[in-house]
């Protein structure tokens, strides 16, 4: 090969690797067949952290006290310590409860068990696994090397590392059913659902919480409604209450692919610290790019072969002009 | 009989062991570091899990470190054998540069005691861009190794083996120059999948590659004119400028494209009023690509590439623009939500510096007593 036509098949292929990832593109990922979850109502949340602690007491993590305050668990945010955490939106004088001026607001922070999850995309040894069936999306000490990469990947923020530990490792939620716990494989529901008081945290499976999502997006404010509490198939019990302005916007059914945990709200999902997400995964572009590039390992192995030949030629013309 | 010979002078100097203290710095907040946990030495926290030492030791590092890479495709794939009396020094620096790029990532590594699991195929996930990049990081710097071994031999005088070597050196050099080419790119790639994280300017989805190959590039041709610039003037040896003049030419050429790309995608996207707002993003991002035309309105001028004050102010000003690129890419622009903020502790710092100080200690000492700088000629 003449370097002028190893010049030209490089660029090549740089040109396949710019087009051609958009024919082949790989789509989103699809919701599991039986996907578990969750539906976070954000209007129904008086922030009383019940699920906080009931998730502290089902996987065994020690409460976060800050001074002297230690009548509740004080955790602002995720943490080794803390894998569900309740959030407050302040504005002004934040007297009105879902107003957005002068107003405050609650916001549940906790994995949202994507339906196409960056942190299972990014890690490089699998540490990160989602079940075929019930969609949960699970953690493994014995594979992760520490990479903190599924941290990068997550856009919201979940996975946590365990910095002060020298044989640390990464903490999230796995629906209550990681080894040792298993709540769900029980047929039992997750700690927070069972804990919550209004039924702002509801379990059931992922087809079932977006009906009951949608029929909650159709209520006209101040119309009666009979919330359940627990598991939206089979409610431990039912309790009627006016309906709030939702906003017109079920989180989780698109956002990045769909997420098996669902947010409704009142006010808008950015003023509850939300991030701006479009409805294709950066996983999907992530792994569309690497394996246009690196399908078959073809591209490499053509451009080894031409280098091969080219530094090989021009070793021998330089002979005797030893490196 | 080589060309190439040890400079043949003291070790231990003053500025040796000023760079003795640093690296002995290092290692001390290193034992805190595998002991206690790494929260006791970094700011690392839940928003930002990549901190300095990932950021510099390994985005940044191994970009500095691509002199070999560069001057390899120069030498062997381009056919430009004159510019072989830079190879040996490039090579050393890449090997030192890649290597500490591997302890960064070890040192780093939360479950380092588990860091095999990374070349065990069960443990693989090939979706993964990160697996890429540490099996092929791996790999090059055995293959750097390979590559700088004749040095080694030949100051032991193991002929026979050298001879060995040489038959199938060619092979090592090709996979020398396409494995940088696989993990830089990748470097990039590690972009994509932090989506929203990553600022507006800096997340070009399907360019990353290309931009990060191509940055990486023009750092490598830019760290080997600063290196010869800098080791004529502390070494006091004859100045390379007319060989570095030649690389000048192929710097002009490679901003030019990577400009092109750049700023194409911005105008592409629409992000045009995102360089006019005014906030640290559009300022960064100026500066970065002032920072890029610099060295190309310079080296346009056949006279300033012969000059070899400004082929070092361009040098400089490209290691900059590179650096900043990745530094305002994975970091600086980078905002993981509210609540999270990062800016490196003292004690992060000092283990950085110290790293770099172990491979100023390693590369000074090498070329005083193994031939890798060219024998001195009289022009």
């Amino acid at each position: 090969m003449k370097r002028r036509d190893f010049l030209k098949a490089s660029v090549g292929g740089a040109a396949a690797v710019l087009t051609g990832g958009r024919v082949e593109a790989r789509p989103n990922l699809e919701p599991a067949p039986n996907a578990v979850g969750m539906l976070y109502d954000a209007a129904l949340c008086v922030g009383c952290k019940a699920c906080v602690s009931k998730c502290k007491a089902v996987n065994g993590m020690a409460p976060v006290i800050e001074g002297d305050w230690y009548s509740w668990d004080s955790a602002r945010d995720l943490s080794k310590d803390t894998l569900n955490v309740i959030k407050v939106y302040r504005d002004g004088e934040a007297q009105v409860k879902d107003r957005v001026v002068n107003g405050f607001a609650f916001e549940k922070r906790s994995c949202m068990h994507c339906v196409d999850p960056g942190c299972i995309s990014v890690c490089p040894v699998t540490a990160l696994r989602k079940d075929p069936q019930t969609g949960i999306v699970s953690y493994h000490a014995d594979a992760c090397i520490g990479c903190r990469t599924c941290m990068t990947g997550c856009p919201y923020n979940v996975p946590q590392f365990d910095y002060n530990n020298p044989f640390g490792e990464i903490h999230k939620c796995q629906m209550c059913n990681q080894p040792g716990v298993e709540r769900i494989d029980k047929g039992q529901i997750t700690g927070c659902a069972e804990a919550c008081p209004t039924g702002a945290t509801l379990f059931g499976t992922r087809t079932a919480l977006l009906e009951e999502a949608r029929r909650r997006m159709s209520l006209k404010p101040g119309e009666s409604y009979s919330y359940p509490r627990g598991d939206v198939r089979h409610p431990d019990s039912r309790y009627a209450r006016e309906a709030p302005a939702y906003q017109q916007h079920i989180w989780g059914e698109k956002e990045a692919g769909g997420t098996n945990v669902l947010h409704i709200s009142a006010i808008p999902f950015d003023k509850l610290g939300m991030p701006p997400l479009g409805e294709r995964s950066h996983a999907s572009i992530s792994e569309t790019v690497q394996h246009t590039i690196y399908s078959y390992m073809a591209l490499p192995a053509v451009v080894l072969g031409g280098l091969t030949y080219v530094v090989r030629r021009n070793m021998n013309d330089d002979e005797g002009d030893e490196s | 009989m080589s060309q190439h010979q040890p400079l043949n002078r003291r070790v231990i100097t003053p500025p040796f062991l000023v760079l003795g203290v640093l690296f002995l710095i290092a290692v001390y907040y290193l034992g805190v570091r595998f002991v206690n946990g790494m929260g006791f030495v970094t700011n690392l926290n839940g928003g930002y899990a990549w901190g300095l030492w990932v950021v510099y030791d390994i985005v940044i590092g191994t970009a500095l470190a691509c002199g070999g890479y560069a001057l390899a495709v120069v030498v062997y794939v381009a056919n430009k054998g004159k510019y072989h009396p830079l190879l040996r020094p490039a090579l050393l620096a890449s090997l030192l540069g890649y290597a500490l790029g591997g302890i960064g990532a070890f040192i780093d590594m939360g479950r380092w005691w588990q860091f095999y699991n990374i070349l065990l195929p069960w443990h693989m996930n090939f979706n993964a861009v990160m697996l890429e990049v540490g099996l092929c990081v791996a790999a090059y710097i055995l293959v750097l190794f390979i590559e700088f071994s004749p040095v080694v031999l030949e100051r032991f005088g193991a002929r026979n083996l050298r001879q060995k070597l040489n038959k199938v050196l060619f092979f090592f050099i090709a996979l020398g120059v396409l494995l940088p080419t696989m993990h830089q790119s990748s470097l990039g790639s590690m972009l994509i999948a932090m989506g929203h994280k990553v600022h507006p300017l800096w997340q070009t989805l399907y360019l990353q590659p290309l931009l990060a190959v191509l940055t990486a590039f023009t750092m490598g041709f830019a760290v080997v004119v600063f290196e010869a610039s800098l080791s004529s003037v502390g070494f006091g040896r004859p100045a390379e400028t007319p060989l570095l003049s030649g690389l000048g030419k192929a710097i002009v050429g490679l901003i030019a494209v990577y400009l092109v790309f750049r700023l194409g995608e911005v105008v592409v996207q629409g992000k045009l009023g995102l360089l006019f707002a005014g906030d640290l993003g559009s300022l960064l991002f100026l500066l970065e690509t002032a920072l890029f035309i610099y060295p190309l309105v310079v080296l346009l001028s056949p006279a300033a590439r012969c000059n070899s004050r400004l082929l070092l102010w361009s040098a400089v000003s490209m290691l900059f623009a590179g650096s900043l690129y990745r530094l305002n890419a994975f970091l600086i622009t980078y905002n993981p939500g509210p609540g999270y903020s990062y800016f490196p502790s003292v004690p992060e710092i000092m283990v950085t510096v110290g790293l770099v100080a172990l491979e100023v200690m390693v590369f000074l000492y090498v070329v005083k007593r193994f031939p890798v700088l060219h024998r001195e000629e009289r022009r």
